[in-house]
């Protein structure tokens, strides 16, 4: 019975130790996102291509879509642009980009160098409506459904692994 | 030589004047030192979530900047500081909090310590009223004379008693188990 | 050349590690002295090596030999030669390299410090460390080869993060680590009793003065860190609750209790089992910190670069090293004896009272430190923990030990009476609410938590005085002198009193700077001035100025007091072109009663720059009182009762065993 005490500090340990082990496979930097399955924030932003015309959230209804937040500053996105621009070719959903804080003609020259996968790409120099989505580091994609709803965010540069994984299979349970 | 001077010196004084008329005491960085504090104190309690371990008040990061610049704006609009807190929230989650909101699952963070001294306390009372219970011969004996009583090591002691018998007295007292001890 | 002999020395020393683990403990468990009296030697070839690989690895930073991929990435042609040494600690692998030479360090001390042990215990401890050199210079060869080349050699270095480089810097981790490694030796002792069966007062009075030194170590190396973090980076700041600072302070918390807790096995020979579990509980969280730091399992600025593999490696020592020592414990320590009575109301219990709450403190500090990844573990989402909770949770743990450091040092051991307490510390509450209410006058006002921190700092000068008063004060009729009197007191007595002190000179500094300090964040064009009370600092511009491996702009701010003049501060904003990065240098006047503290934000339109003024009140009491601390701890340490009786000890034992 005595030794039952002195086995504490043992037992305590060793669920510590599993609970670490578990811990090595995690990213503690990594964010998760709290919009999943709530309503995109609305924005209404210029288009990047034309001052002029706006697009709005309400404009999207109806549509699975995909927001990807670039810039032309932004090393990581580099990385990822090809997997884009290949992706938009099968031309499987609308594809927006959200150009954060960015100037217009360095976003303007950097997809005239690296490719346009985008149907259009939203212009949000002030980053407020990146602020609205969550977003803290460039880039990040996310998938929203026909009401309005964010299903998924990917944060970081996008992968041939987490395209066919997590976004196509996504895609598809939505447009069915 | 002398004229050059001379005129160099007016020249330096009159830059000085003007440098005097312009010298103003400074203006705060925000035109409300008030809002000012109160956003630094709503974001000294939010995480950066760039670099990450800063909070958003320290941060130069845009984000942390940008974000800043909201707070501000929120506070103009004469929202409170738990609404600003969750409009942080609900755009990052939890995560952006530093003082971790109250939650089921916060609770054994937030009572532990508590809980934890409770449980401590009870087991040093349980243990030392058993102790007080069992009979004198579970004991060990108590190692004294040498290792207590004295005020400092033997040579001392001796010392002391050398001194007179009244100090040689006190130190002597000391053995004896039902006594108190003359702390060392 | 020097690298790969660097490397093969670290071979050897993990050789000579193996040896030292084995023979001397196998030979304790035989009886053969030969065996035994291996240890010492090895422990003394195992530091020449170690000592001398370290030495490779320092010639080749000093050397600039970039073909060493560690030198590559933590140093520059341009690094001034001081950093070059210094860089050889910059990163993980030569960090590592570091302790392994701290823990050598530690090692070969006992071997030569320990000629009163009995040889089966001596041999015990130095196998037992053995196996920790093993494990670390394992851990080394395996995943953290400080000599491994880099292949085609850079022409340059990547430099030493410019954060590191500054005298605090770069002795803040040897300081940190002696103090780290120091508690393996109080491990050690704990284990080598485990697997001895003897564990008595004698072991305590072995372990306390090895346990006090790795915990001035310790105390020192803290309160580098916190300095300098206050220094260099440029908010002011001194403690963030960050979690390779906890990873830090929990060992520290452990190191007190565990103190405090060799008192009363020492005196009383009680509670013997509890004091071995906290010298275990002490390096354990040693080795936790430094799971924590390299495994990349949380975030934190002062992680290194990380590396689950490395990660697990250091996980599983961990797992062998501290499951072992627990399961050994499991098993001997119910056999251990009680030891002698004593009362409800004793010294006893007020040092296991203190033992529970730094205990409970550090519990605290374990469970925020730990809870966000426990939670993501689970999937039950992810928070931050952070400085709002742990200052919430943790001065309601501080101010009842407080209270009881107050008492303690008076209580009698065995039995004290309450009556009598009470009436001899009555001055001393006197006294501290007395000094409270005139602080607050003199101040013009305090918080309600500011009442709290000089009520408990004037609470502990009271006591302490109290004692004073009660030990010098003339006994009897006896005219001995005040002086003699004074030199009755034994030095540990002493150092407590002194380390105690140091406390309330930490808690007044704490109390003062955070209810007082006052902070200013203003636009500044050249010429414009910001006041603080009597204090008119006055910006005069910023010019370019040049460093050995930086360039930086520096402004210049004079500061009047009531109009004379105070100082000139230099706050820099430097550019480091090697690593593209850039740090805020704050200029700092420090005095006894306040810091001026003024750093550079960021340049705006206009010639105009953003200023941050501060007026700290008191801050550099937090560092004084930990170095009174610290000082306190030597002071003990160094009391002779110790060595002369254990001499004596020892020799009646041998008397008695040639006799018998």
């Amino acid at each position: 019975m005595k030794r039952f005490w002195f086995l504490i500090p043992l037992a305590a340990f060793l669920a510590l130790a599993v609970m670490l082990a578990v811990g090595l496979k995690l990213d503690p930097r990594e964010v998760p996102s709290p919009l999943i399955d709530k309503p995109a924030p609305k924005f209404a932003l210029q288009r990047l291509d034309d001052a002029a015309r706006t697009i709005r959230l309400d404009d999207m209804r109806g549509k699975v879509w995909m927001l990807n937040v670039w810039a032309s500053w932004c090393v990581a996105c580099r990385e990822e642009h090809p997997l884009l621009v290949e992706f938009a070719k099968k031309r499987v959903v609308p594809l927006y980009g959200l150009n954060y804080k960015d100037q217009r003609e360095d976003a303007k020259g950097w997809l005239a160098r690296f490719g346009n996968p985008y149907d259009a790409s939203l212009f949000d120099d002030e980053g407020r409506v990146g602020i609205d989505f969550g977003v803290y580091g460039v880039p990040e994609t996310f998938v929203i459904d026909q009401n309005g709803v964010i299903r998924l965010k990917h944060i970081g540069p996008l992968t041939p692994d987490v395209i066919a994984t997590k976004i196509e299979p996504l895609l598809k349970k939505l447009d069915a | 030589m002398p004229e050059t001077l001379s005129r160099a010196i007016v020249a330096l004084l009159l830059a000085l004047c003007a440098a005097q008329v312009v010298a103003k005491e400074a203006a705060p960085e925000a035109a409300d030192p008030a809002l000012e504090a109160r956003m630094t104190r709503i974001t000294a309690e939010l995480r950066c979530l760039v670099c990450q371990n800063q909070t958003i008040a320290d941060s130069n990061a845009g984000l942390a900047v940008d974000l800043r610049r909201e707070t501000r704006e929120l506070l103009r609009q004469g929202k409170s500081d738990e609404e600003i807190v969750a409009y942080m929230t609900a755009r990052y989650g939890d995560f952006v909090l530093y003082r971790p909101p109250l939650k089921p699952t916060t609770a054994l963070l937030w009572f532990g310590p508590a809980a934890m001294l409770l449980l401590g306390g009870t087991v040093l009372l349980l243990v030392l009223r058993r102790r007080t219970r069992l009979a004198a011969d579970a004991f060990e004996p108590d190692e004294e004379g040498e290792d207590l009583g004295e005020r400092g090591d033997p040579a001392a002691s001796a010392a002391a008693s050398a001194a007179g018998p009244a100090t040689g007295s006190a130190t002597g007292s000391a053995t004896g188990p039902a006594t108190g001890i003359a702390r060392p | 050349m020097i690298p790969e002999l660097g490397h093969f020395l670290l071979w050897l020393a993990l050789g000579v590690s193996a040896v030292l683990g084995t023979l001397p403990l196998v030979g304790a468990g035989r009886n053969r002295a030969d065996w035994m009296a291996l240890a010492r030697p090895s422990a003394a070839i195992l530091f020449a090596l170690v000592a001398l690989a370290f030495v490779c690895l320092a010639l080749a930073f000093v050397g600039n030999d970039f073909s060493v991929l560690y030198v590559a990435t933590n140093s520059n042609r341009s690094l001034p030669t001081h950093y070059r040494f210094a860089a050889v600690w910059g990163g993980h692998e030569g960090s590592m390299l570091l302790w392994t030479l701290m823990l050598a360090v530690w090692t070969v001390a006992v071997a030569r410090f320990s000629a009163h042990l009995p040889d089966k215990v001596m041999a015990r401890i130095l196998a037992v460390m053995g196996w920790l050199s093993f494990g670390f210079l394992l851990f080394m060869l395996m995943t953290s080869n400080p000599f491994d080349r880099l292949v085609p050699t850079p022409a340059n270095g990547r430099d030493l993060n410019p954060l590191l480089q500054d005298p605090g810097m770069v002795i803040h981790p040897p300081m940190l680590y002696m103090g780290y490694v120091g508690l393996s030796v109080a491990f050690s002792f704990a284990v080598a009793a485990l697997i001895g069966g003897n564990l008595d007062a004698t072991w305590a009075r072995w372990t306390r003065p090895w346990t006090t030194a790795a915990w001035i170590f310790l105390t020192i190396g803290i309160a580098l860190g916190s300095g300098w973090a206050y220094y260099e980076l440029g908010w002011g700041g001194w403690w963030f609750w960050d979690p390779v600072e906890n990873a830090s302070f929990m060992p520290w918390l452990v190191a007190t209790a565990l103190i405090h807790s060799l008192a009363v096995t020492e005196k009383r020979n009680s509670f013997k089992s509890w004091t071995v579990l906290l010298a275990i509980l002490a390096f354990s969280l040693s080795l936790l910190g430094t799971f924590l730091v390299r495994s990349g399992v949380l975030s934190s600025v002062h992680a290194f670069a990380t590396d689950p593999r490395r990660g697990l490696f250091i996980l599983a020592f961990l797992v062998i090293v501290i499951g072992a020592s627990l399961a050994l414990y499991a098993w001997r320590a119910p056999k251990v004896g009680i030891g002698a009575r004593f009362a409800l109301l004793s010294r006893e219990t007020l040092l296991l009272g203190n033992n529970v709450l730094l205990v409970v403190a550090c519990g605290a500090v374990l469970l925020g430190t730990l809870y966000p990844l426990a939670l993501d573990a689970l999937g039950m989402g992810k928070i931050s923990v952070g400085p709002p909770y742990f200052d919430t949770v943790f001065v309601p743990l501080l101010t009842p030990l407080i209270f009881l450091m107050g008492i303690g040092p008076l209580a009698r051991w065995k039995e004290a009476e309450l009556p009598d307490l009470a009436s001899r510390l009555k001055w001393a509450a006197g006294a501290a609410v007395v000094a409270t209410l005139l602080t607050i006058w003199l101040r013009g006002g305090i918080g309600s938590v500011g009442v709290v921190g000089l009520l408990m700092a004037f609470w502990i000068v009271g006591s302490i005085a109290t004692d004073l008063f009660e030990r010098l004060r003339p006994v009897g009729g006896v005219r001995t002198g005040l002086l003699h009197r004074a030199r009755l007191i034994p030095r540990s007595i002493a150092g407590m009193q002194l380390a105690h002190l140091g406390v309330a000179v930490f808690i007044l500094g704490v109390t003062l700077v955070k209810t007082g300090e006052i902070e200013r964040d203003v636009r500044m064009q050249p010429g414009d001035t910001t006041t603080i009370g009597d204090l008119v600092f006055t910006f005069s511009g910023v010019r370019e100025v040049a460093g050995p491996n930086y360039r930086a702009m520096q402004g210049t701010i004079s500061v009047t007091d009531k109009g004379r003049p105070v100082v000139t501060l230099h706050p820099e904003k430097r550019h480091y072109p090697a690593t593209q990065s850039t740090m805020t240098e704050a200029a700092i006047e420090a005095g006894l009663t306040r810091d001026l503290y003024v750093s550079l934000g960021e340049p705006v339109d206009g010639g105009a720059w953003i200023v941050r003024v501060y007026v700290k009140p008191f801050v550099d009491w937090i560092w004084g009182g930990c170095l009174v601390m610290a000082l306190g701890g030597l002071l003990a340490a160094s009391d002779r009762r110790y060595r002369v009786k254990v001499r004596r000890t020892a020799e009646a034992t041998t008397s008695v065993a040639s006799a018998a």
